[in-house]
């Protein structure tokens, strides 16, 4: 479905991204880890078009989009929740959810305000507040809410839980397995080992800006020493 | 001073608000969400007014001219953004600056070649010529009341499309954070392009709606274009509503000073002295006001939030 081959990355002179290779199949939920300035958001920005790579391609299903400005590559199917979550803070919650909602391929079941409100009822209550009077766990879900209303093929998230108290983070895990098993392919940058391993199917480990490690569930759950060598934690 | 006086200046500081919120409405949208600084804006007020002077002397009727000069305004905005501001949006104010500079000579002398080095008059139908009495007793001539209503109502228009559909969500939504906009699908350059001519077109309308009453004239653009810029500061750049208020508080204040301030004066120092000193003042009001505001809130009245 998404299929991102030997990207470089540069700012200015600097190389961020050394041919970084990546692949997320229909379905699938795979995460991409590492410490912190190891290439993983720049990964994200150059698949949204956010910074596009110097070389190497971004294919989505079977379309090149690394040529392509960022409301396109959105409109081919990728939907981001951004690191910061970005909401946009003059406008209420519901507006946040409706002025970029779209159903471009014409989904019959497309999300609506009543499945996302379903899905995380907290909002439902703030639903005529501002952007920036929510707080951290309510503005992610409205991040979340945010993108599935653009009804995408591929749900990007860059930090899914970072920054949130232990409740709010469970909530978006679960929520991200409902997701799931509704046959949404997820690309989760996060720190959460355990609940990636749970639900991921695939994961990636980036040091200093290429693919040092990859492999299933199975083989990150077997492998403890990734962690001190490449997640520091 | 009577208060029949007090409320005809009162009127004609209010008309010169409306006028003022027409030409800045669109100043402070493309400022506030692309970060660009458009001088030439102004050029769109002096070309609405020619267009529409021409086409009401062709169709024989003001009505007309008005009708179709505002798309034809518009036009002339969207080949403007689409063919220079595009090419500007990345680079600093002071290249911006520059670049619309230049694009006020271009649009004097294009106004020059085509219309000529004279003015020209807008006609006003007879309905319009007359005036009307508001209260008994007090006169107030029909077409500035016709503006009024006409920005009023313009007003009204823009306060429901930015506050209540979704396109009125994406320019919000752009005002704070352009990228996000564009990583959830939204093409800005077209959301752009559409405001730009929605801008050009509100700045035609002002500059139809002042041929009347001031002759329509090259460069007529420059000097109202500073006082909407004291507009969208005041009320904060990127806010409908701030540029609404501000610019009714800067028409009266101009128009009132100009009218009033030499008897204010006149009851703390000599008539003489009042006399020297109001008109010179009352040109500064609108800057002390400006001064004032940015002293206390630098960001405006209303800024709209969370603009990095």
């Amino acid at each position: 479905m998404l299929s991102v081959s030997k990207i470089e990355t540069f700012y200015g002179e600097s190389q961020v991204l050394f041919g970084v290779d990546l692949e997320v199949r229909a379905g699938q939920v795979v995460s991409l880890m590492g410490r912190n300035g190891m290439g993983k958001s720049t990964t994200i920005n150059a698949i949204m078009g956010l910074k596009p790579p110097r070389t190497g391609t971004i294919e989505f299903e079977n379309r090149p989009i690394h040529r392509l400005p960022s409301h396109a590559i959105a409109r081919a199917g990728l939907a981001l929740v951004p690191e910061g979550r970005q909401i946009f803070p003059n406008l209420t919650l519901r507006e946040n959810l409706i002025a970029t909602a779209a159903n471009r391929r014409k989904r019959r079941h497309p999300w609506t305000l009543e499945r996302v409100f379903a899905m995380f009822p907290a909002l439902f209550e703030r639903r005529d507040n501002r952007g920036d009077t929510l707080s951290g766990g309510e503005q992610q879900m409205l991040a979340i809410g945010r993108a599935l209303m653009t009804n995408p093929e591929l749900l990007i998230l860059d930090e899914a839980t970072e920054g949130l108290a232990p409740l709010i983070r469970a909530e978006i895990w679960t929520c991200l397995e409902a997701l799931k098993a509704q046959r949404l392919a997820i690309l989760v940058i996060d720190k959460n080992l355990r609940a990636l391993t749970r639900i991921g199917d695939w994961h990636y480990i980036m040091e200093k800006g290429r693919i040092a490690w990859s492999g299933d569930s199975a083989a990150l759950a077997a492998t403890p020493d990734l962690r001190l060598r490449y997640l520091g934690v | 001073m009577t208060w029949a006086l007090l409320l005809e200046q009162f009127l004609n500081g209010f008309q010169l608000g409306v006028l003022l919120f027409l030409l800045a409405a669109g100043l402070t949208l493309v400022f506030g969400i692309m970060d660009l600084v458009n001088l030439a804006h102004g050029s769109l007020y002096m070309v609405g007014a020619f267009i529409c002077a021409t086409l009401t002397e062709l169709t024989g009727s003001f009505g007309w001219g008005v009708l179709l000069a505002l798309p034809a305004t518009m036009a002339v905005g969207v080949i403007v953004e689409m063919t220079a501001l595009r090419t500007l949006y990345a680079r600093d104010h002071l290249d911006q600056v520059l670049a619309t500079f230049g694009l006020i000579l271009f649009f004097n002398e294009l106004t020059r070649i085509v219309w000529g080095p004279e003015g020209m008059v807008i006609p006003l139908p007879a309905w319009l010529d007359g005036n009307v009495e508001i209260l008994p007793g007090v006169h107030y001539p029909t077409f500035r009341m016709l503006i009024i209503a006409v920005g009023l109502g313009v007003a009204a228009a823009l306060y429901v499309l930015v506050v209540k559909t979704r396109t009125g969500m994406l320019i919000r939504a752009g005002a704070s954070n352009r990228a996000m906009i564009g990583a959830l699908g939204v093409n800005i350059k077209t959301l752009f392009t559409a405001i730009f001519g929605l801008g050009a077109a509100l700045a035609g309308l002002a500059g139809m709606m002042a041929g009347p009453i001031i002759e329509v004239s090259t460069g007529m653009g420059e000097e109202i274009l500073i006082l909407a810029f004291v507009v969208i500061v005041i009320g904060g750049i990127g806010s409908i509503r701030g540029a609404f208020i501000a610019a009714l508080i800067v028409g009266l204040i101009d128009t009132m000073g100009r009218s009033f301030l030499d008897v204010l004066l006149s009851a703390a120092m000599s008539a003489s002295a009042a006399e020297t000193a109001a008109p010179a003042l009352s040109a500064m009001l609108v800057y002390i006001l400006m001064a004032t505001v940015l002293f206390f809130r630098p960001q405006g009245l209303f800024p709209p939030h969370g603009r990095q």
